[in-house]
Parts: C-alpha cells; sequence; structure tokens
C-alpha cells in the first residue's frame, strides 16, 4: 500500500471512529480503555516502523552472537559430515515459541540445502510436524535443491514430553549430529536434552522465551538467545525490511514501556503522599 | 498382591533401570526402555485425543442424543449420516446419538473444525496435501488473534503495573520483606533488563554499562530459576529411588536386585564382547 492510499485508509478510519465516538459511543466498555489505547499505540508503532523499512530507511541492529554461529553451527556439520538437528520445541502450533522455533527452521533448512548437509527435525505436535514440513520443503525449494528434500527429515516422535525427550537422545546418541539447535517452547526435557548434545560434543545453539528454561540452555549450551533474542532471529535471519522494522518497533515499544514505569512510579508516589487524587494504577487495571 | 501387580513391578523397575543405564552409555536396555517409552507413549496418547477429544468434544457436539422422535427433513438425513457411520463403527457412533452433556441438538458450527481436521488427514494424498495448509493457517491466527490481547494485559500492562512501585509507608530496608530498597531493585532490574534486549542500538559507553546491569540482573534471576529447578529434579530422583526400594523388597520378589544384577551381569558380557570384537577388527 503505497504512502497516499495508506493515509486515506487511516483518515476514514479515524473520521468513522469520530463519528462513533461523537454519538455515544454505544457498547464501547470505558473500563477497558487502557487496553483499547494500547493495542491502538502498539499497532501504530509497528504499522509505522515497518512503513519505514519498507521504504528503505536504513535500521541498524546490533549483532546477537548467537545467531552468527547459526551459520558457523551448519558450516561445521558440513565440514564434519555430520547431521544437524533441530529441536521446534515440544508444544503446538498455538504457542508463539513454536512459530518462532518454525520460522527460524526455515532459514536453517536454507542454510542446510545450500551446504548439502543432512537435516534432523524431530516433532511432538502433529501440527508442528506439517507445518515445520511445508516450511523445509519451501526452503529447499527455494534455494534450488527440492531433489535434497524428503519428508523423513520432519519426523514425528510423540506426544508424551519425557518419551520425546528420550527418543531425542536416541537420535543425538545414535546419529551424533556436529549441531544441535533447539529453538521453541521447551519445559522440563530442556537440561535432559542439552546435556545430552553437550556429552556428543555437538555444537550447541539453544532459543526460547521460557523463564525457567533458560539456566538450562545457558549452562549446557554454545549460544542461547534469551528471550526477545529468540523472537527477532526471524529478522536478523531472513533481513527482510518488515521484520526489521517490526524490530524497531518493539524496540520503541520498549521505550515507551520504560518511560511508562517511570513516570507510573512517580505519580504512585503523589498519590500515595495524597498530592494527586488520581490512582494511574488502577487506570492500568482491566477490568 | 496379585501376579500382574508384582509384573507390573517388575516392568517399572526393568524400565527404571534401562533408563539409567544410559548413565554408563548407550546399550541395548536404554534402547530397548527408549523405544517401548516412545512407541507405547505415541499410541496413549493418539488413543486419549480420540477419546477424549475428538469422540465426546467433536462428534458428542454434532450428534449428541436427540431428545425424542428426529423430525424434519435435515435432521433425519442428518442423523441418517451417523447410523451409516454407526454401522461402520459403533463403538465410536453408539446407537441413539452420543451423549455426553453437550444438549440434544447438533452445533453445527463444529463442521468447521471437522473439516479442518480432514484436511489436516489429507496431508497423505499428494495432490491434496496442500488443503492442510488452511488448518495451519487456522490455528496460528487464531492463537495469534486470541493470545495478543492476554499477553498485552499480562506481558505489558501487568508488568508496567508491577514495576510502577510504591515508595512510602514502608521501610526503607528489608532483607525479607517489601521496602524502598527492593522496589527500587525491581524497577531498576526491570529497566535495565529491557534496555538490554534494545536492539537497535550497539551496546557501547554508558548505555552498555547500562545494558551489563541488565544481564547480570537477567543472570541473578537465572540462577536462583536454576537452584530452585534442581531441588524439583531431585525430588523426582528420590521418588523413583523410593519406588525401586520398594520394589526390591519381598513383596515383590526382590525385583529390582534382581534386574539390577542381571543388567550388570549382561551389561558387563556386553561391553566385553564389544572390546574383543574392535580389538579383532
Amino acid at each position: 500500500m503505497k504512502d497516499k492510499q495508506f493515509w486515506s485508509v487511516a483518515g476514514i478510519i479515524f473520521v468513522l471512529f469520530m463519528i462513533y465516538w461523537f454519538a455515544g459511543h454505544p457498547y464501547f466498555v470505558s473500563e477497558r480503555g487502557v487496553m483499547f489505547w494500547s493495542i491502538l499505540v502498539v499497532g501504530g508503532v509497528l504499522i509505522y516502523s515497518t512503513r519505514m523499512a519498507k521504504r528503505g530507511e536504513k535500521i541498524f541492529l546490533r549483532s546477537i552472537p548467537g545467531l552468527k554461529a547459526v551459520e558457523e553451527a551448519v558450516g561445521r556439520s558440513t565440514e564434519m559430515g555430520k547431521p544437524v538437528l533441530y529441536v521446534p520445541g515440544i508444544m503446538d502450533m498455538d504457542q508463539v515459541e513454536t512459530v518462532a522455533g518454525v520460522v527460524v527452521l526455515g532459514h536453517v533448512a536454507k542454510m542446510t540445502a545450500r551446504y548439502e548437509t543432512s537435516l534432523n527435525v524431530p516433532v511432538s505436535r502433529a501440527i508442528v510436524m506439517k507445518a515445520a514440513r511445508e516450511s523445509c520443503r519451501e526452503s529447499y525449494l527455494l534455494e534450488g535443491r527440492p531433489d535434497l528434500f524428503h519428508d523423513d527429515m520432519v519426523h514425528y516422535l510423540t506426544d508424551d514430553q519425557f518419551a520425546y525427550a528420550a527418543g531425542v537422545n536416541g537420535i543425538m546418541l545414535r546419529e551424533e549430529p556436529a549441531a544441535c539447535l533447539y529453538m521453541g517452547k521447551f519445559y522440563a526435557e530442556s537440561l535432559l536434552l542439552a546435556e545430552t548434545g553437550n556429552s556428543i560434543g555437538a555444537i550447541q545453539i539453544a532459543g526460547t522465551a521460557s523463564p525457567s528454561q533458560i539456566p538450562f540452555f545457558v549452562t549446557a549450551c554454545d549460544y542461547t538467545l534469551i528471550g526477545e533474542e529468540f523472537f527477532a532471529a526471524s529478522a536478523y535471519l531472513s533481513q527482510e525490511p518488515e521484520l526489521i522494522g517490526g524490530v524497531k518497533g518493539q524496540d520503541y515499544l520498549k521505550l515507551l514501556a520504560i518511560s511508562v514505569m517511570i513516570l507510573g512510579t512517580v505519580l504512585n508516589f503523589f498519590h500515595d503522599l495524597g498530592w494527586t487524587s488520581w490512582d494511574f494504577l488502577a487506570y492500568l487495571t482491566v477490568q | 498382591m496379585n501376579g500382574s501387580e508384582i509384573f507390573g513391578a517388575w516392568v517399572a523397575v526393568f524400565l527404571t533401570l534401562g533408563i539409567f543405564s544410559y548413565l554408563y552409555k548407550d546399550n541395548p536396555f536404554y534402547k530397548i526402555a527408549e523405544h517401548v517409552f516412545v512407541g507405547v507413549s505415541a499410541g496413549y496418547w493418539m488413543a486419549m485425543a480420540f477419546w477424549t477429544q475428538v469422540q465426546p468434544n467433536l462428534f458428542g457436539r454434532l450428534w449428541p442424543t436427540p431428545e425424542g422422535q428426529i423430525s424434519g427433513f435435515l435432521m433425519k438425513t442428518w442423523y441418517g449420516i451417523y447410523n451409516l457411520f454407526g454401522f461402520v463403527l459403533p463403538s465410536v457412533f453408539p446407537d441413539g446419538g452420543i451423549d455426553k452433556g453437550h444438549g440434544h441438538d447438533p452445533h453445527f458450527i463444529y463442521l468447521l473444525p471437522f473439516a479442518l481436521g480432514i484436511m489436516m488427514l489429507l496431508s497423505v494424498a499428494s495432490k491434496l496435501s496442500w488443503l492442510a495448509r488452511l488448518g495451519i493457517a487456522y490455528t496460528v491466527g487464531m492463537a495469534a488473534g486470541l493470545r495478543a490481547y492476554a499477553f498485552l494485559n499480562s506481558n505489558v500492562l501487568g508488568q508496567i503495573k508491577g514495576s510502577a512501585v510504591s515508595l512510602v509507608d514502608m521501610p526503607f530496608f528489608s532483607l525479607t520483606g517489601v521496602s524502598v530498597f527492593n522496589n527500587l531493585i525491581i524497577l531498576v532490574g526491570t529497566i535495565t533488563g529491557l534496555l538490554y534486549f534494545y536492539f537497535s542500538k550497539e551496546h557501547a559507553g554508558a548505555f552498555g554499562k547500562v545494558t551489563r546491569v541488565g544481564i547480570y540482573f537477567l543472570m541473578i534471576s537465572f540462577g536462583a530459576s536454576f537452584g530452585f529447578a534442581v531441588m524439583g529434579r531431585i525430588s523426582l530422583l528420590i521418588g523413583r529411588f523410593t519406588d525401586l526400594i520398594t520394589y526390591g523388597s519381598s513383596t515383590y520378589n526382590y525385583a529390582s536386585i534382581w534386574v539390577l544384577l542381571l543388567m550388570i551381569v549382561l551389561l558387563a558380557v556386553w561391553t566385553f564382547k564389544g572390546e574383543k570384537k574392535s580389538v579383532s577388527q
């Protein structure tokens, strides 16, 4: 959508909303006003940043060592003639981390296709298997190597958490992959996987936003993408302007959140002292 | 104690020790335990998903037990299809409809997940496998929309609210309770931690020092989380040992002791044979 069209549509929506508002805004739940404004701000900032990136404005992103290491890991596997093992977590596609894991898998599959390295993706959910298979198929096709793709590179093990961990551990011990990548949503199996990968001497890179599992990956893996770093990974790896713009937009939102935190603390302080009657924290509470 | 319980205990002991044998190295006992575990759980989960989700929640809503006589052409046709299914699979489609407490009227909106499920199954046919993408698209899109609101509420607004701390009517310092000092630590930790995840600026100079404080906060919290989780794992290990000790009693014919001894002997033979083979090669 061009700038002119975008602003025209935005203007029409704004005018319609104003008419709705001055007509008494029926069905508008005022107690949830903070959520409405939050969605508007978040959406607006992300749209602005994405359009900015699409226009070709240069956006600087600092380097993340874990992401640089992904290509190194695939290269190492190629040199050693051993496969790359990719674990997209144990949850379904309704988890944002699994979706991010499958997106990163697409980039890893491009590298394995380019270097003609074997890729092994054991999964624990049927829908993830289908999505991961489609992602790999597309990557191999884009790299011009559909002949190297085969359905069995993404294969189902089991839905059960520890049975899945036992199965993946068995694969690690028998196939001895040179690189193990864990990108997705993990629970207690994280350390079981990372420990085994460590024992076979594989280079290990993990990415997850599960706060309770990050410590295990930090301990046992060579590189760990912590929380937001993992979600930004697809933007880094693809270098697509839409995704990079999204990362920039999230940075703006983080600054905004910090500002509101400081402002909230000051306003809360004034409220506690009785200098102002407006309870900012009560306003932030969504009814 | 009946025979099946004792047999169950022996199987449990064998599988537990089989998994533990991995501590030595990959061996046939571990392989047996691993394959049994993966295979049985895959079958179990499939059966569970069918009998706890698909049959009661999907078929149970599409063809609930009707109240009284079925009337009308549409309903008669609808339950005619059901009877046809029931003729083929009577255990899944019992006579007279499925009574799982979802009322007596069919919920036709559930035809949508039914269709999406069939599309997923069509992925086995190469020409129709593209239909499965609709199911994936629905799952991802639905989850993104549904969770956006909850995430914004709990992870953004809730976090901001939790970090906008109170600084009055409390002691300045306290090791265990709420205090001004502790609240300031929360505020500083949250802000510096958040700044560590700021990607569009190099972590250098004054900004780099602030983000370094952030990563220290993150690492301290990871350390605490690690210690807490390890304690939980040790309690799981104690649970397995307690079972092994119980199964090692005379009630279970000393299952743990016999299986352990047998495993050690067989592992020793297996290792010795393996070494001999490698030397001759």
